[in-house]
């Protein structure tokens, strides 16, 4: 028994069934150019101009070729900042998706928990300057939690400060992740369990034969709302560290933020099409996987 | 007996293993809501009791911040102190709730038949252009800032509210959550009521709307918090303070009024856990809906 798999962006059998039935063929349209509309005049067309702008100097906008792109790229901040960025996805992405699903199991197995789950989702809905003044107190170097343990660590300061990052996305973000796997769960089916578990098959074995299998199409939709959210938590370190925080914790986002300050806008355009087209590529690789797995 | 014996162990293993999960579990809730209890007694103690606390900060003497789960005066002089002389809190406070107010009806507006367009509509480019809105979607505010700023600057937006309101309407976030509840309404019924006769946006308004109902309440919930929250794009963009929402009062706070703080914090966020409240199980439902239907 196969389970469906529907883990695309879109889904595809949608495609030729019921063309001629809808309408007019234009009828779609009506439903879509609203935002359509505003995508291309808020988005699509000034990052045209952005893609202009990234070939041009600031100055005087004559051509320029790929000196831009050269200047960035060879930029110390930039490179400092992408390794971060990068090393703060690597860390937390799989951390956050294994916390959320041995929650999310824990979950399942012991219903009484169930009341703790509105405990989890909470912190989403805590504003970030909130959080920072409450991690002020919390983690300063005389905070409550250097007073606990009787020692003197800056927390937000080094490589402490990267963790203490971690910890706040894990905060932030396990309990949306666990309750997206509990649903995931709930689509492994039982039959198939079951009959592994007559076979002889210990729960561990179950677990990584035929409940991870089955996870796989929930997995890429959790792990690309996780990054989503990765994205996001610019916000707090923002507040904690200001333009300049500890160099652990220096992320793409500071470097674009403080060319924005400084007006590079030669510079940010190279840097924001570089993004763009990273992250374009790594979302393009993995619908392609997706399409290629259904 | 011996068999007996040995399931009775098995059984007392479970039932261990189950409290320690159980304990576990319980234990993280309490971390998590940890920072909010922080809050609510913080938000209670009077000023010299702060002043107290945070001497070793203030003062950058030795020690640590003391801190008691109960102050030794309780008192509501923070409360009556914002809510009724701060015209500044105030203002902010409603701009807040006017600015998130006319996002929401914004989106509802365009984002949600853009959602039915992709849903129940298999136009041609429906695959790339959707696409496009996933990688959008993806951006973080930083690197899609150069090109919002130049676009605003054209219309002669900046430092209004609608260059906050405007790029946050057509954002395509609220697109991707929803089409996955539309995306789960079986294609027989909307064939069934093209057949009918059904003009397409009665479909749409009588058929979708109804069956998405759980999912898109849940884009709104989500979406409702992410507005609340949003300092990145009116720090950008509004220089005249008057304008600014509620999410930019605190930071401008010193911990010298940690109370204050504590307090403007709690109200911020009162208004999120009420919406979170009112709509938890949507909320719940919707995540899954979309997340793992779709």
């Amino acid at each position: 028994m196969r389970s469906r798999k529907k883990c695309s962006f879109i889904s595809r059998n949608k495609e030729r069934k019921g063309r001629r039935l809808t309408g007019g063929r234009l009828v779609y349209l009506t439903f879509l150019l609203p935002s359509l509309g505003g995508v291309c005049f808020f988005v699509l067309l000034p990052f045209g101009d952005v893609v202009r702008r990234s070939f041009v100097t600031a100055m005087t906008g004559e051509f320029n070729g790929l000196e831009n792109y050269k200047t960035v790229l060879v930029n110390q901040a930039f490179l400092l900042a992408v390794g971060n960025t990068l090393r703060f996805v690597a860390v937390c992405i799989p951390l956050l998706l294994a916390g959320g699903l041995l929650l999310a199991l824990a979950m399942n197995k012991i219903p009484v928990l169930a009341y703790a789950k509105s405990g989890f989702l909470l912190p989403q809905a805590i504003p970030a300057a909130t959080i920072v003044l409450v991690w002020k107190l919390i983690f300063e170097k005389q905070g409550f939690l250097n007073g606990m343990l009787h020692t003197g660590i800056d927390f937000m300061d080094g490589r402490a400060a990267f963790w203490v990052l971690v910890g706040t996305y894990l905060w932030k973000n396990l309990g949306y992740t666990m309750v997206l796997w509990m649903a995931a769960l709930k689509t492994v089916p039982e039959d198939v369990l079951e009959a592994a578990r007559v076979d002889g098959a210990g729960s561990v074995t179950c677990f990584v034969r035929v409940t991870l299998p089955c996870l796989k199409g929930a997995a890429y939709t959790i792990g690309l709302l996780s990054l989503l959210n990765a994205m996001k938590v610019f916000r707090e370190v923002y507040l904690i560290g200001g333009a300049y925080p500890a160099k652990e914790i220096y992320l793409l986002q500071h470097v674009f933020n403080n060319w924005y300050t400084r007006l590079d806008f030669d510079k940010m355009a190279a840097g924001a099409v570089l993004a763009a087209a990273v992250l374009g590529t790594g979302a393009f690789l993995m619908e392609r996987r997706l399409w290629a797995e259904e | 007996m011996e068999i007996r014996m040995g399931n009775r162990g098995k059984r007392a293993a479970a039932v261990c293993g189950r409290m320690l999960i159980t304990a576990g579990v319980l234990f993280l809730v309490f971390l998590f809501l940890l920072p909010v209890l922080l809050l609510i007694s913080g938000s209670l103690a009077d000023t010299m009791e702060w002043r107290d606390r945070l001497a070793p900060l203030l003062t950058d003497g030795e020690g640590f911040i003391s801190w008691r789960w109960i102050p030794d005066y309780p008192t509501g002089e923070h409360f009556k102190q914002l809510l009724f002389y701060s015209p500044g809190f105030l203002k902010l406070f409603w701009n807040s709730v006017g600015m998130v107010t006319v996002i929401l009806l914004g989106e509802l507006a365009v984002g949600v038949p853009a959602a039915w367009a992709f849903a129940a509509f298999p136009f041609r480019g429906r695959r790339v252009l959707f696409f496009l809105y996933v990688v959008l979607l993806l951006l973080p505010f930083q690197v899609t800032q150069l090109s919002q700023y130049l676009a605003l600057r054209e219309l002669h937006l900046l430092n209004t509210r609608l260059a906050v309101i405007l790029p946050a309407v057509f954002s395509t976030y609220p697109v991707f959550l929803i089409y996955r509840s539309f995306a789960g309404i079986p294609r027989e019924l909307l064939e069934a009521a093209r057949i009918d006769g059904a003009g397409e946006w009665r479909i749409f308004a009588q058929i979708g709307l109804p069956l998405a109902k759980g999912g898109i309440l849940a884009a709104f919930v989500l979406s409702f918090l992410e507005n609340w929250n949003r300092m990145e794009e009116p720090l950008a963009f509004l220089e005249d303070k008057s304008l600014w929402p509620l999410s930019l009062y605190l930071p401008e706070i010193s911990l010298n009024q940690a109370g204050t703080a504590a307090c403007a914090s709690l109200i911020t966020l009162t208004v999120s856990l009420f919406v979170f409240g009112l709509f938890r199980d949507s909320l719940e439902q919707g995540i899954i809906a979309g997340a793992v239907k779709g």
